[in-house]
């Protein structure tokens, strides 16, 4: 016990930023493991993997996506609270383009799988261009019109919904192209989203460590003074993340239509600002900026997830479970303070001395 | 009155370890009642170590202290505080975006029926200002449209303010503030000094520690060296107690300045024309040649820094042209100067120059890699490599290169910022108080290579507060006066003629 108080006191946590997240996440599998039978049951369904512990990776895409884009920008010492927004506005731009009949007003009900206004490659570079340029308007804004990062994309994540709507014109958009709903809902062994989240999550790893964008971001994000002192352009490096992170909020917008086969402007990505962030902090990026995790974040969405999955499981009531999970983020994030890891230090010492 | 009662302060048998660090080793130290004591010792000694423990941010891992006969806790500043223990940081630790009263009466502002009385708190703000200090400022102004000097007065305001103070623990409060300045300050810290108080001093000027100590108290490397009277001292002896060796590298310095000095091209490398910028520093003329030292001389607030920050693209010029190796130059910024060949190392280190949760490694390529682009990353090895390189080279005490930068001493730091610029292998290196906080032993090295460093084909602009340091390493000096360059010296150069053309008196 004394040996992992020092552990937890000294090196291993601020050191590592992985060790805790995955800590956490383990003891609710744990949790799961005991008190909810089968819920590592894997089923092979025609060669497709099936399970529990698939569907807390599948449904956790959407934030682990928003995670990635998030941590960037967290770590230049910033928030983008319009992630949620953004991801309406792609997800609305996507069903217009397989679906323009909202646009003369009318209700019109495709049932064909194969039909689709546009072709796929426009169906989905169009959106993601669209959420390239929020994430541009985002970083504009912090960076170059210093507004707080807060108030700046607070402006997005109210009107992105309203600019969402206007592109559907205030109709929710049934998508039935076959090939699209495969983003969401393929599967091939494992789900197709849980693909996507690890192709971003490697690229956007390459981007960051095996170039110096991570350092800057991080540099930027402790010091931004100091970093300009350098010639570090402290203002390209917030556009940068701004961007990345419109960017990777719109290929959450296009899982998450796909997914659900609408694209409803009003509701796609409501609150998940909130989760990413969570999830983030999770991770063990500080809010105020500087050294992040890009795995770590992921993990971080993946606890957010599990508790979600394990309180169905355990039959906690839907309308019960943001309490719930509020809880855990608040155990996680006072796990993470200085001020706790001091008084946890504190009573190890004061044990020694008796 | 016994031995035992004449103390107020005594501290016994601290030691503390920080990971791979033994930063206090079996340090005693006493304080009497109205003394001002100083204590001494090079960067890393463990000088603010000891005033952390005291103060209660560290723990001691063992030791005793004693306040007024009573063994004493300290947990927290604040708990030090409430027993009488107040401190002002070697760093100015005030908000810069509260106003000046805001500042010295933050947690413990004058209320009028539950609200915060404004009124009385500016008035009483104003009156305590000019009373302890003898500064008369706008107290409803922010602190961040005030100089460095006056935010450190306000910062000893409110440590005096609070409580009654037993002890006063002054970090090296000297350390930005101009010669005026400091003797208001020895004349509060001799009143409170005859009212009883105990004053612990840290500076690095040794003429401040004999103007008003009584007694001394060195530290090396953790360890105590031992007390002594400041009259039974001499400056000689107390200099190779702090640095356990002697010093001879004056005499050598001035024989690399004479040597390096025939190595003088006649072409500048930068020529400023009639650069400057409203409100910052009046326009001026400079050129700077490879294998040249020149300083810059003048007082506080006298346009020091602005010149550096014009020079280096931090600021833009609204006036006049810079030509650069023969070529006009028109990217001003930071960036563009690195591009060309220019470095400096910012007056403040804590805001402008380290980047403090980053690696000793990541700290020294920073600069590099920002030249290079982001895509050229460097490669791990090469990163160790050249990290490995300057912290040989500068005497960098870390214990690894992986180390955070924020837990070395200050003087460590600035060499990590140094070495960022060598690493940039520039042409013009502007230097803004590189030696500000730092102790003599080191302050010598640093001299000795900016010397160097000219010696090997590089132009230095060196920037002081201390004129002695100006003269040695330069081999010509531009003196500044109220934002505005009024003259340049070189050649034979007489201290007194500048000294009267900074405080612009005829002789």
């Amino acid at each position: 016990m004394k040996k992992f108080k020092l552990n937890l006191s000294r090196n291993a946590l601020s050191e590592s930023k992985l060790l805790f997240p995955i800590i956490v996440l383990m003891l609710i599998l744990l949790f799961d493991f005991i008190f909810i039978p089968g819920f590592f049951k894997i089923e092979n369904r025609d060669g497709n993997l099936y399970g529990s512990v698939i569907d807390i990776m599948r449904n956790g895409s959407i934030v682990s996506l928003l995670a990635i884009g998030m941590t960037l920008v967290i770590a230049t010492g910033g928030v983008d609270l319009s992630v949620g927004a953004v991801m309406a506005i792609s997800a609305s731009v996507a069903g217009i383009l397989m679906n323009p009949s909202a646009l003369k007003n009318e209700v019109f009900f495709v049932t064909d799988p194969t039909y689709t206004f546009q072709p796929l490659w426009v169906v989905i570079l169009v959106p993601l261009i669209v959420a390239i340029i929020c994430g541009i308007w985002n970083g504009m804004l912090v960076a170059f019109m210093r507004i707080q990062p807060m108030v700046a994309t607070l402006i997005l994540m109210i009107a992105g919904r309203g600019i969402a709507q206007l592109i559907t014109n205030g109709l929710r958009v049934q998508i039935t192209y076959r090939p699209f709903s495969l983003i969401g809902q393929g599967w091939f062994i494992l789900p197709v989203s849980l693909y996507i989240v690890f192709v971003m999550l490697l690229i956007t790893w390459a981007i960051t460590r095996r170039t110096a964008i991570g350092m800057f971001i991080e540099s930027v994000g402790i010091n931004d003074r100091s970093s300009f002192f350098s010639g570090i352009s402290e203002k390209n490096i917030k556009l940068m993340a701004y961007t990345f992170c419109g960017f990777c909020a719109g290929i959450a917008g296009l899982v998450a239509c796909s997914n659900i086969k609408t694209s409803d402007a009003n509701n796609i990505g409501l609150y998940t600002e909130l989760d990413a962030i969570l999830a983030v902090v999770i991770g063990g990026t500080s809010m105020a900026g500087g050294r992040f995790s890009l795995v770590a974040s992921v993990i971080g969405a993946l606890v957010m997830q599990a508790v979600t999955q394990t309180m169905y499981a355990v039959g906690v009531p839907a309308f019960a479970l943001t309490a719930i999970k509020a809880v855990v983020v608040i155990i996680v994030i006072l796990l993470f303070s200085d001020q706790v890891r001091n008084v946890i230090r504190g009573l190890g010492t004061q044990k020694n001395e008796v | 009155m016994s031995e035992a009662n004449n103390y107020i302060l005594t501290m016994e048998g601290i030691d503390m370890a920080f990971p791979g660090v033994q930063a206090l080793e079996n340090v005693d130290f006493t304080l009497k009642r109205g003394e001002i004591h100083c204590l001494m010792g090079e960067n890393g000694a463990g000088k603010s170590t000891l005033i952390k423990v005291l103060t209660g941010v560290h723990k001691p891992d063992a030791g005793k202290m004693i306040l007024d006969g009573k063994v004493i806790h300290t947990k927290s500043p604040l708990h030090a505080q409430s027993l009488g223990i107040s401190t002002v940081y070697q760093e100015v630790n005030l908000c810069t975006n509260l106003t000046v009263a805001e500042n010295i009466y933050i947690g413990r502002e004058p209320r009028r029926l539950g609200s915060i009385d404004w009124v009385k708190m500016n008035i009483n703000a104003t009156n305590l200002l000019k009373r302890l200090l003898n500064v008369n400022i706008d107290v409803s102004k922010s602190l961040g449209t005030y100089t460095v000097a006056i935010q450190q007065m306000v910062a000893i305001a409110r440590a005096l303010d609070i409580s009654d103070a037993k002890i006063l623990i002054l970090d090296e409060p000297t350390s930005s503030l101009d010669l005026q300045e400091t003797k208001q300050l020895f004349m509060v810290m001799r009143k409170l000094k005859s009212d009883g108080v105990g004053i612990i001093f840290i500076t690095h000027f040794i003429s401040q520690v004999y103007e008003v100590s009584d007694r001394i108290t060195v530290l090396r490397n953790g360890k105590l060296v031992g007390t002594f009277e400041t009259k039974a001292l001499s400056r000689f002896e107390l200099i190779s107690k702090m640095i356990g060796r002697t010093l001879a590298d004056l005499d050598e310095m001035t024989n690399i300045k004479l040597k390096t000095s025939k190595r003088i091209q006649s072409e500048p490398v930068l020529e400023a024309k009639n650069f400057g910028r409203a409100g910052e520093i009046k326009p001026f003329d400079l050129e700077l040649h490879a294998g040249e030292v020149v300083g810059l001389a003048g007082l506080l607030g006298s346009g020091r820094t602005e010149t550096a920050s014009i020079l280096f693209g931090v600021d833009r010029p609204d006036t006049g042209s810079m030509i650069f190796n023969g070529k006009s130059v028109s990217d001003y910024s930071p960036l563009g100067s690195i591009k060309r060949g220019v470095a400096l190392c910012p007056e403040d280190r804590k805001a402008e120059g380290i980047v403090d949760d980053l690696t000793v490694r990541e700290n020294i390529i920073l600069a590099l890699q920002a030249n290079n682009g982001w895509l050229q990353y460097l490669n791990l090895q090469d990163q160790y490599e050249l990290a490995d390189k300057y912290i040989k080279m500068l005497n960098i005490a870390t214990p690894s290169a992986d180390q955070p930068v924020k837990n070395l001493s200050g003087g460590n730091q600035q060499k990590v910022i140094l070495a960022r610029w060598l690493a940039t292998n520039p042409q013009v290196l502007i230097l803004d108080e590189p030696t500000r906080g730092i102790d003599v032993g080191t302050k010598a090295e640093i001299q000795k290579l900016v010397l160097e460093l000219a010696d090997e084909g590089k132009a230095c602009l060196f920037i002081s507060s201390e004129l002695e340091e100006v003269l040695r390493t330069s081999h010509r000096i531009a003196v500044l006066r109220e934002r505005e360059k009024v003259a340049e010296f070189s050649g034979e150069i007489d201290e007194h003629k500048i000294m009267h053309t900074m405080a612009g008196s005829s002789e």
